[in-house]
């Protein structure tokens, strides 16, 4: 038998990591969940190791730490021993705008979460990836990112940036066969979108989850899920801009 | 915690509450929404199979279950499993079939959580031998009303443990049981089915295969009468080994929307109960199914509690004790065939001893459930079979009741005293509520808080 897959979850806490990681090891991968929660995470380890029989670790995991995203990556490196090494990343913040519009702080974290951390974390994973000359990255982006919205402009600022990173990214691992995927979450039933008001059409967590692996399996470069949320949001980048500043979506 | 307002049923839709929701992912979520819900009232709610009003709250809170879904440990050399409230039998039997384990004993559905079988002490088609879930607990991780988790068994904690085992919810939230899974299993099972006359020739097949067979259940046509009532299909199961049978995944169907109400009529359900006698040869059969199959028939078909129409249903599960139970059976069988509202197949079952909770529906004797559609009349006619369950000494299912008075419940279940002194020591205040604890006067109308 060779050498299992394995999946390094970023921000394994949440509930679409959660899912994807109990699926990507009912299909065989050992996963190292990583993020903050080490109590929630010991949890879901146990968890995942009783239901499919594969190995589940644990790892510390804090975006805004940087300077240990590099040695995070080189212990999932040498978990994952001669399998590949693969990467979910799933981790972000969302406060509101109200929120954010009231303390200038939030909105540099709300930035370091969902952008900095995540180059950060990633620029330290590419030459591990390159060396491996195999693998996949699947990271979670939003709709958010596809046009700044007056509800969530920051957030979704942020997101914007991840998805052009992202973009870049791709062509350089491409040259060494590891694909990138971008993830466009619409409405996902999880923790953070719970009681939302105008939440419609609204995603499992597993449905996400098994359309992320399998995309990935596909080598696809970007992915609405929903699929379509690609629809839905090619109509509001293509509203003009001076309609759209006056629209309070 | 994010709450949101919603509106919650029990399985037979007759019960109905608004209530503020919260739907916890991680342990300490489970702390905040308690935290959050001072002076208020909370229930926690799982996968909402109870029928009627057991996991409402209306106009309080509710924690629902479903996100804390996590297995916690297992030990092969015992069976011991710890596990979160929220995982459900389905997940059980997926996870440890293969590995020849199963749960101790299973509600009628996959789709019920754990925690909700710990809080129904919920029993099978194997109780003769296995008794209810509740006699299968180790030990529970419980949540009180003063916001300290602690870990209760039968030995540390008698008195909450028995008020917990059974208890609808109304000590506090479970957040992990530790149950002991049983082994030797397979994920077959050799069905025997064979025809039954009538109650007697039921009570004497019962009688014949209760303390040999591993699994039994017996389906009654309500309908019948005359010489005919107490006419069924009585089925016996043991594991059957692996290999015995091709393992075919399950076919699932779903019922997409209400039936009208006039679908259930006194000539279709009269049908259905005689093909379903009839398709049983009469010298009987044999087959090798996957247990699943024969433990949880009706989940095949996802939402069949719409064929009742939007009007909803009501269940009635009783048992009689075996001293009576010929009689008992007999005056409710004919109460039920008169009245012609139109129920699908009972169930007969035999059940073996006491559980362990104050509220633990088991004692030794006959359980008879089923459906009838919600129409005017079919209240009266429930109260009508209550009173004849009561006054042949038996007790309703809490699981399965959204009309017991709070008089006949204190008739049925001789502990409620012990059961409201632990409440008042440990929930002074009435945190932990329900719209069933209140109609049952468990709890008072309003939390006193």
């Amino acid at each position: 038998m060779s050498t299992p897959d394995t999946w390094l979850v970023l921000g394994a806490s949440s509930a679409i990591a959660r899912a994807f990681a109990r699926v990507a090891a009912a299909e065989g991968a050992d996963v190292i969940l990583a993020g903050r929660d080490r109590d929630d995470l010991d949890k879901a380890a146990a968890d995942i190791a009783i239901r499919t029989g594969r190995r589940a670790t644990v790892a510390e995991f804090d975006a805004l730490a940087y300077s240990g995203h590099a040695a995070l990556i080189e212990t999932a490196r040498t978990e994952a021993g001669t399998g590949t090494l693969n990467i979910f990343l799933a981790f972000g913040t969302m406060p509101s705008q109200a929120e954010i519009d009231a303390d200038a702080r939030l909105a540099f974290s709300t930035i370091d979460s969902n952008f900095t951390g995540a180059v950060s974390i990633l620029q330290a994973a590419a030459p591990v990836l390159e060396a491996q000359r195999r693998g996949a990255v699947i990271a979670l982006s939003s709709v958010a990112g596809d046009r700044g919205r007056l509800k969530n402009y920051v957030y979704g600022s942020a997101k914007a940036g991840l998805s052009a990173y992202l973009q870049g990214l791709r062509a350089r691992l491409f040259r060494s066969g590891v694909t990138v995927t971008t993830v466009k979450p619409g409405f996902v039933d999880t923790a953070m979108t719970f009681g939302l008001p105008g939440m419609f059409l609204v995603a499992s967590p597993e449905t996400v989850a098994r359309a992320c692996l399998l995309a990935a399996r596909r080598g696809r470069e970007v992915l609405y899920v929903p699929f379509f949320w690609w629809g839905i949001m090619t109509i509001i980048r293509n509203i003009p801009e001076r309609i759209f500043k006056r629209l309070s979506i | 915690v994010n709450w949101k307002e919603m509106e919650l049923t029990g399985w037979g839709r007759s019960s109905v509450a608004r209530t503020r929701a919260c739907r916890p992912e991680r342990a300490g979520e489970v702390e905040d929404a308690v935290a959050e819900s001072e002076r208020e009232t909370l229930i926690a709610h799982g996968a909402g199979r109870s029928y009627g009003d057991a996991a409402l709250n209306d106009g309080g809170r509710t924690l629902l279950t479903t996100r804390l879904d996590r297995m916690l440990s297992f030990d092969a050399a015992t069976g011991d499993l710890v596990a979160e409230p929220g995982v459900t039998f389905r997940d059980l039997v997926d996870t440890f079939a293969p590995r020849g384990f199963m749960p101790p004993t299973s509600p009628g559905t996959a789709f019920a959580t754990v925690g909700g079988a710990v809080a129904a002490d919920v029993h099978g088609k194997n109780h003769d031998r296995h008794g209810s879930f509740g006699d299968h607990v180790q030990w529970i991780d419980l949540l009180t009303a003063d916001g300290r988790t602690r870990r209760i068994s039968a030995e540390s904690e008698p008195d909450l443990f028995a008020a917990t085992i059974g208890g609808m919810g109304l000590t506090g939230i479970i957040r992990a049981v530790c149950f002991r899974m049983i082994g030797q299993a397979t994920p077959l099972v050799r069905v025997r089915e064979r025809r039954v006359r009538d109650l007697d020739d039921f009570l004497a097949a019962f009688a014949q295969v209760r303390d040999t067979a591993t699994f039994s259940v017996g389906w009654i046509d309500a309908l019948a009468r005359g010489g005919h009532a107490g006419r069924g299909v009585l089925e016996t199961a043991e594991f059957a080994p692996v290999g015995s049978a091709p393992l075919r995944p399950e076919k699932t169907r779903g019922v997409p929307l209400d039936f009208p109400t006039f679908a259930l009529n006194p000539l279709s359900v009269r049908l259905f109960n005689e093909m379903y006698y009839r398709r049983v040869p009469e010298s009987g059969r044999e087959r090798i199914v996957p247990f699943r199959k024969f433990l949880y028939p009706l989940d095949a078909i996802h939402h069949w509690n719409r064929i009742y129409g939007k009007p909803g249903f009501y269940q009635f599960q009783c048992v009689v004790p075996e001293g009576t139970a010929r009689g008992a059976l007999s005056t409710l069988l004919s109460e039920i065939a008169q009245a012609g509202n139109a129920s699908f197949l009972a169930v007969l079952k035999t059940l073996g001893r006491e559980g362990r909770g104050y509220l633990s529906f088991p004692m030794r004797g006959y359980t008879l459930a089923l459906d009838f559609p919600r129409r005017s009349g079919t209240e009266e006619m429930v109260r009508r079979l209550e009173a004849i369950v009561l006054s042949n000494g038996g007790r309703i299912y809490l699981a399965k009741d959204a009309l017991v008075s709070p008089e006949s419940l204190r008739d049925m279940y001789p502990k409620v005293p012990q059961l409201e002194a632990v409440l008042a020591q440990i929930d002074p205040a009435g945190m932990f509520s329900s719209d069933m604890a209140r109609r049952l006067g468990l709890k008072p109308r309003r939390a006193t808080a």
